[in-house]
């Protein structure tokens, strides 16, 4: 079996918070070395104490078994996770489930683009919007509230 | 570069203090956030603790790998008694401690410190804003937060001190040297006070012996909250 056959496999394997992005589109799947039917998978943490990580690293291990494979989950701290890497498609998936995405981090190798820098409602893309809290229901995420259709939500922190 | 599982004492206690630190604190803030004013309060102060938590575990864990006689993050947070804790007191001194700590090469320390980095400076960011907050505040906030700066002031002089430990480290490249950090620890915390209009407390009382594991009597009844599952029940998990 090929990595890329493995890979779609492990598309099945989503974020226990977040149930809508796959660990591929979070970024946080960081390598894939498939050699027989040893797999070893490696991720990032997202925050140091993020208690999803290890229903997702259980969660991989099934995936791998129930595929046949002997699996390897590794954790590798750096270089640090940084919401950068998550996918485009991610990042469209993440406003459909009504959370607005992160902007592009200073320091990080996006590219700024407008549009993406600014925090849209998710409900009715007005852009008069206002953080009520920096920290929300998950490390990841801050709240908000939209001041043209008065609805809350929340906003992945870029990080 | 010493990633590999290798015995290293000194290594080992270095990576337990600065656990220590970040255990001792989280679980602090989770007893604060029961008593917080506000609903976004207790959230915010339970998300710092948790971040603390996970830096803990992945310095606890390091500790207990290089010390090298079996014992794990849990052995190392629930089974030690009040004089084997070396931490001290801080939100200001983790941002440039994480920042300079990149930089170990211990690249373990330094993959911990990437990540650390991060999310100490959003804490940073909101222990600036009640300052801000109480200290521009009213009389009686000012009056308050004024109080409280001046009794835990003195404490902090602890964080910088030096100790043959250190020296040792510092000379490998494995720990940051205090000296390094305190002026940017200064700066950052003359900055905040000043805009908060609060005065910086003089005082000459430097009291010592968290590192060498003496505490205030508020210790022994943190521990015996944090410890009390684990020591009930052994092996417990979830």
């Amino acid at each position: 079996m090929t990595t890329a056959a493995v890979r779609a496999l492990l598309d099945s394997v989503h974020d226990p918070e977040i149930p809508v992005l796959t660990i591929s589109d979070l970024g946080i799947l960081r390598d894939v070395e498939v050699a027989g039917t040893h797999v070893v998978v490696t991720i990032s943490p997202t925050y140091s104490g993020c208690p999803a990580m290890d229903e997702i690293r259980a969660d991989i291990d099934a995936v791998l078994a129930e595929g046949g494979f002997d699996g390897e989950v590794r954790t590798v701290l750096s270089p640090a996770w940084t919401t950068d890497w998550m996918t485009d498609a991610g990042r469209r998936k993440l406003l459909e489930y009504g959370i607005a995405p992160p902007r592009p981090t200073r320091s990080g190798p996006v590219a700024v683009e407008l549009g993406r820098t600014v925090i849209g409602c998710p409900q009715c893309a007005s852009r008069d919007v206002e953080e009520l809290s920096r920290f929300g229901s998950t490390s990841c995420k801050s709240m908000w509230r939209c001041n043209s259709c008065r609805e809350p939500f929340d906003h992945f922190r870029a990080h | 570069m010493t990633s590999a599982v290798g015995i290293d004492r000194d290594t080992s206690s270095y990576a337990l203090r600065l656990g220590d630190d970040a255990l001792i604190l989280g679980q602090r803030l989770s007893e604060w956030a029961v008593a917080s004013p506000a609903l976004e309060e207790d959230v915010a102060l339970l998300n710092i603790a948790l971040d603390l938590l996970g830096q803990a575990r992945s310095l606890l864990t390091r500790a207990a790998e290089l010390e090298g006689r079996g014992r794990d993050e849990d052995s190392l947070a629930f089974l030690r008694d009040e004089p084997e804790f070396t931490c001290a007191l801080l939100s200001a001194y983790h941002v440039h401690l994480w920042r300079v700590l990149v930089g170990s090469t211990d690249d373990v320390l330094a993959g911990i410190a990437g990540k650390a980095v991060k999310e100490a400076d959003y804490h940073f960011d909101h222990a600036k804003h009640w300052t801000l907050r109480l200290g521009d505040g009213t009389p009686e906030s000012h009056r308050r937060i004024q109080a409280g700066l001046d009794r835990v002031w003195p404490y902090a002089a602890e964080l910088f001190e030096r100790d043959p430990l250190l020296d040792r480290l510092v000379v490998r490249g494995i720990a940051v040297d205090p000296e390094v950090i305190r002026p940017l620890w200064e700066q950052t915390v003359g900055e905040v006070l000043a805009q908060a209009t609060l005065t910086r407390p003089d005082t000459a009382w430097r009291p010592s012996g968290g590192r060498s594991g003496k505490h205030l009597t508020g210790f022994g009844y943190l521990l015996a909250e944090m410890q009390h599952l684990h020591r009930s029940h052994p092996g417990a998990a979830w």
